[in-house]
């Protein structure tokens, strides 16, 4: 929301705070100032000029030769716009003076004329962008005036947040209600500087228009015109007013500029003076061109099926049957509180207007502009909700200013058709239960105090109730009791309240233990030396993945069901970047289809990336690459604090999707596969040739993570033991885990560890097999070993493997 | 003039102390000698003998340096002499250059935006907050209806929502995790919700699509406006330094109110206005405010028995002021380089 600064003074004469202090005090109000933009800056030396005379340039088509008066002397100002004319006003900047750009205008000869000066266009004083043609003023000035001055330009834009709950503050004289000295009191709606035209219409009816407003339920007429709502659901209230013999043109200066000031760009006077009372009062207004209204007359009604209309942007637009349309006799002429239709648009040979000051349904409109994609300024403030009570003061401003700007005179009382009178909003407030929420003391005239300024009544009520009546303005956000709390707690300043830390009682409800869980399998990792990643959730389609309804873009259109293509992705950007050492994990949520209608299953995923050095290069060797080996042992580290107990890593089956047939490793807890790793298959890394092979894993993490292992504490050996070794000629088919499980299960009492040292392939060991080299060491609890009872029980393992295995020892 | 002749000087000291301690036998260590005290052309020596050219002004002090540093290495080339004496003869035992680089390991670290989630985590853990956690994807109850912001208000469009299908979403915020935790647990609650959501934003330096959250809630009877203020003050100071300023200004959230955007002071400029802070000096962390009654009747909780506050911020974006991190994308690109700063 724009906000000027001069016209928030002259609504509120007393307030003397600077622009800075408006903005800050705003600001702790709830409506933060984003910006404030100094305008008419570096316009001290531009005057306002009439053009006496104008000739063409004798050396030149496109060139005039301007007689210029601004104060002094007349002077000769070479021009080249198309649009000057003798008679008329202009901004000029005399021969030295300086333009808003910083370009100082030197007295020259153009095409052999003399030149002191410039006329300047729009674009040219940093107004606006039009640059078509000088800017014409329009108004009574002096030659000379000061351009600033005489336009009041120099003034503040705040760019101001309004949150979606105060439509109050969309409107200047809401902002002022909020700032004003003395609240509500202090706000009056000032006087329209007067104009020629504007005299001259006093003039003739000596005053300020006055007109009768005649109440009617849901038919009413003005002026011959009858005013018809059908749906007072949607339309609880249709004002209108009709003025006779207006003179569409620009408007005078002030109120272009005013217009200006906040951002919008003037059109004609009239419309001009609807847009000005939405700035100032935050009533959206329409002004229709009465001559177009078939009947005439207005029905405010739901549009049929198969109507429409071309609105004011010139779109042709259909109407749904649960859209609100105002309509003339014939056909819909506006879509309710979104836009007016061209075909009755106010245009330079219109006379008599109908203005139409109306309220609507919020969420009829917020349908309505969302199902046409349209969000217009009489929209934004309609489906946040206009103050019920505000039409007649509008109505009588807009009328008033138009007949101020545009002549013209209102010849019959205004109708307010009003099936649904607005009953205001009254709340019961205790005073403990502000004390109770904001835990400071309070008391019905310390509450009374932060409330009255802002135009709520406060009377005693029962049992020490007060009772608040809502002024019309706040009537939609303060319907309840804790709406008047926070009004007290804002108004009496949140820097205001201490903020002591009190004891409190300690929650129900306990740590999740996924946290934990997830806390100690990122510092495994970070200790194996991975850096962890974050990849996002949304990623390009695949038959498979849950895709999202309204996406950005194609490349976010699915929600991912896994994590290990991401990290891939973020592989091939390290890649990219010559980078060929990366180590990377994510522990992040995938989804997966759910029920039809239901919310997609989620579970938590693990996943792994490696490729490059096993360490950083070293002098002293070449550096190994990482391998197999090492995914299989981040594989049986992580498992444990994964709480993945008694998970197993078996080579996979068959093909796999990410995995190189034979290089891949799947995890097991209890037969279910709950994860995979291995090398990733060349054709899924857009790799550069000199990258090394990229390995990968990825787990899903069990939910709800199982209680925490009980470590519990064995005593330390307290005798010594003895080792043997035993090189085992294995055929290829019986696999190493084989062999270490049948040589535990025939070890007996004393076998206390098993560990393979050594495999080896060639002389000396027949083809298809291989020697496994096993150190078993064997103790004792309760005395030392003796080498017999460790040939003995080595002797019981060779048997057993020869008969269940047939894995013979290695012969000597 | 005299600041160069005595940095010079201690260029010279340095780099003769390291030809002492390396070389590895007499007629090296000779050598030495000769390079910075040889009568002749010793660089030491050379300043010694350039003393009488100086302005008398500065004589003094840059001589007595000279002599200091002269009899600096003097000594130390005495005690190398006797050491490779005492060494003559022996077999070197160890490599011939202890100089080398050592072994080195990889280094794992954890992505920024965890740290600050854990830095946060830690901090309310201490003020007696537990963690809980909700579904990413939910459903317009608990992202907006159970909140207090009906579909068809215009509150529900201060966040662009992503749809899946009918009325499931990708939460917006973590506060649907405040009605999840208060539908299953009775009061006292003292909650915190770290997670991701997700907006229809297009990316830009700081914007994303998916980003982390961590939402707040204290439930109990006699939780007041004052408690909201103190917790959320005293964590500001524990994160962001106890010379932080904060301030509480009104806002608002559907789901609490009274509602506060909470500011702290710049930490780029300390609040005097920069280009971070747009010139005001200060830089919103969070929302919070004291939970709105129709969101206790929602989960069926008396709202006159019990009050509460709720709070939420963004981890990703505290992490950009607090790591001074100029584009949140950076994030989401995980280079090798960028991460490995974070440790």
């Amino acid at each position: 929301m724009n906000i000027s600064y001069r016209w928030l003074r002259a609504l509120a004469p007393e307030l003397r705070d600077s622009p800075q202090e408006v903005a800050d005090r705003l600001t702790m109000y709830g409506a933060p100032v984003d910006e404030i933009v100094r305008l008419g800056e570096g316009l001290g030396d531009i005057l306002i000029a009439r053009v006496e005379s104008v000739r063409r340039h004798p050396n030149a088509d496109r060139l005039t030769l301007c007689e210029v008066s601004a104060g002094g002397e007349v002077v000769r100002v070479v021009c080249g716009a198309p649009n000057v004319r003798a008679g008329a006003w202009y901004p000029y900047v005399p021969a030295g003076g300086v333009l808003p750009n910083g370009v100082r205008i030197q007295q020259t000869r153009i095409r052999g004329e003399e030149s002191n000066g410039m006329l300047c266009s729009e674009a040219e004083l940093g107004l606006g962008r039009d640059q078509g043609g000088i800017l014409e003023l329009h108004g009574t000035f002096e030659p000379g005036e000061r351009f600033v001055e005489a336009l009041a330009l120099d003034d503040h834009r705040f760019v101001v947040d309004v949150t979606p709950n105060r439509p109050d503050l969309l409107s200047h004289v809401g902002i002022a209600r909020e700032l004003a000295h003395g609240g509500v009191a202090g706000v009056t709606l000032p006087p329209f500087p007067a104009g020629a035209q504007a005299r001259r219409a006093s003039r003739r009816r000596g005053g300020a228009p006055a007109f009768a407003i005649a109440a009617a339920d849901t038919i009413g007429e003005v002026d011959g015109v009858s005013v018809r709502i059908d749906d007072a659901d949607l339309c609880p209230r249709y004002m209108a007013a009709v003025i006779r013999g207006v003179q569409v043109a620009l408007s005078p200066e002030w109120l272009a500029g005013r217009l200006r000031a906040v951002g919008a760009r003037p059109i004609n006077n009239v419309v001009d003076a609807t847009n000005y009372v939405l700035s100032e009062l935050g009533q959206p207004l329409h002004a229709f061109d009465l001559d177009r209204l078939a009947g005439p007359a207005i029905v405010v009604r739901r549009a049929r099926a198969g109507e429409g209309l071309t609105t004011l942007d010139g779109q042709a637009r259909k109407l749904e049957p649960d859209m609100l349309a105002i309509c003339d006799a014939e056909r819909p002429v506006a879509v309710a509180g979104v836009m007016g239709g061209s075909e009755s648009e106010v245009s330079s040979t219109t006379t008599n207007v109908l203005i139409e000051c109306a309220l609507f349904d919020p969420k009829s409109v917020r349908r309505t502009r969302k199902a046409l994609d349209l969000s217009t300024d009489a929209s934004y403030r309609f489906e946040r909700g206009v103050d019920p009570t505000g039409l007649p003061m509008a109505l009588r401003r807009v009328v008033h200013l138009i007949v101020t700007v545009a002549g013209g005179k209102t010849t019959a009382a205004a109708t307010d058709v009003c099936p649904r009178p607005a009953s205001p909003v009254v709340i019961d407030l205790r005073p403990q239960r502000v004390a109770q929420v904001l835990g400071i003391e309070c008391n019905a005239s310390s509450v009374r105090a932060q409330l009255k300024p802002l135009g709520f009544q406060v009377k005693p009520g029962r049992r020490g109730f007060l009772r608040v009546t809502v002024p019309g303005w706040r009537s939609y956000d303060v319907t309840r009791e804790v709406d008047l709390i926070e009004e007290v707690a804002r108004r009496y300043g949140y820097d205001r309240f201490p903020a002591d830390l009190r004891p409190y009682r300690p929650g129900t409800v306990s740590d999740d233990p996924s946290f934990q869980r997830e806390e100690e399998l990122r510092s495994e990792l970070v200790a194996c030396g991975l850096l962890e990643a974050r990849t996002a959730a949304l990623v390009p389609g695949r038959a498979g993945l849950v895709p999202l309804a309204n996406p950005l873009s194609a490349e976010e259109g699915h929600l991912r069901d896994a994590l290990l293509p991401g990290l891939l992705r973020r592989i091939e950007h390290n890649f990219g970047r010559g980078l060929r050492d990366v180590r990377l994990f994510e522990i992040g949520t995938i989804f997966r289809p759910g029920a039809a209608g239901g919310q997609p299953v989620e579970a938590t995923h693990l996943a792994i990336v490696l490729t490059g050095l096993r360490a950083p290069a070293h002098w002293s060797g070449p550096g190994e690459t990482i391998d197999l080996w090492d995914v299989r042992a981040l594989l049986e580290q992580v498992l444990a604090p994964a709480h993945f107990y008694g998970a197993e890593l078996h080579p996979w089956a068959g093909d796999h999707v990410y995995f190189d047939r034979d290089l891949a490793l799947s995890v097991q807890v209890s037969g279910h596969v709950i994860g995979e790793g291995g090398r990733v298959r060349r054709e899924a890394v857009d790799a550069p040739p000199w990258a090394g092979p990229v390995w990968g894993s990825e787990l899903t993490l069990p939910d709800p993570p199982p209680p925490p292992r009980i470590v519990k504490f064995e005593p330390l050996p307290a005798f010594p033991a003895v080792e043997r070794d035993l090189a085992l000629v294995t055929p290829d088919a019986v696999a190493a885990v084989r062999v270490e499980r049948a040589i535990r299960a025939a070890g007996g009492e004393f076998l206390d560890h098993v560990a393979i040292f050594d495999v080896y392939r060639g002389p000396g060991i027949p083809e298809r097999t291989r020697s496994l080299a096993f150190r078993l060491r064997f103790r004792a609890p309760d005395r030392t070993l003796r080498d017999e009872d460790a040939d003995r029980a080595t002797g019981a393992i060779v048997s057993h493997l020869r008969e269940e295995l047939g894995v013979e020892p290695r012969a000597r | 003039m005299i600041e160069s002749l005595l940095k010079g000087l201690a260029v010279l000291e340095r780099e003769a102390l390291d030809a002492v301690a390396t070389a590895g036998d007499a007629d090296t260590l000779e050598q030495v000698r000769i390079l910075y005290l040889g009568r002749k052309d010793g660089k030491v020596s050379a300043i010694l003998r350039a003393l009488a050219e100086l302005d008398p002004e500065i004589r003094p002090r840059v001589g007595s340096e000279a002599n200091r540093v002269r009899d600096v290495i003097r000594d130390a080339l005495e005690r190398r002499t006797t050491e490779l004496t005492a060494l003559a003869g022996r077999p070197r035992e160890g490599p011939d250059d202890l100089t080398l680089p050592g072994r080195a390991r990889w280094v794992g670290g954890l992505h920024p935006v965890t740290r600050v989630i854990d830095e946060i985590c830690r901090i309310f853990a201490s003020l007696g907050f537990t963690r809980a956690r909700g579904p990413e994807a939910e459903t317009e109850w608990y992202n907006f209806v159970a909140l207090n912001t009906p579909l068809d208000h215009p509150a529900a469009d201060m966040q662009a929502t992503l749809y899946l299908s009918g009325n499931i979403l990708l939460r917006s915020h973590t506060s649907p995790v405040q009605v999840r935790v208060m539908e299953r647990h009775q009061p006292p609650i003292r909650i915190l919700a770290p997670g991701m959501v997700y907006r229809r934003d297009a990316p830009d330096a700081s914007h994303l699509p998916a980003f982390s959250q961590i939402e707040g809630l204290a439930v109990d009877g006699g939780v007041t406006f004052v408690d909201l203020k103190a917790v959320l003050g005293e964590f500001a100071h524990r994160f962001f330094g106890p010379e932080t300023r904060v301030r509480f200004r009104p806002s608002f959230f559907p789901f609490t109110e009274p509602s506060a955007e909470v500011d702290v002071s710049c930490i780029i400029c300390g609040g005097s206005g920069c280009a971070a802070c747009k010139g005001t000096g200060w830089m919103e962390i969070m929302g919070a405010g004291m939970v709105d009654p129709a969101v206790f009747e929602a989960v069926g909780y008396d709202p006159q028995r019990y009050t509460g506050y709720a709070f939420g911020m963004g981890p990703h974006r505290i992490a950009l002021l607090k790591y001074g991190i100029p584009d949140i994308r950076l994030f989401h690109e995980n280079d090798v380089r960028f991460l490995e700063q974070f440790r």
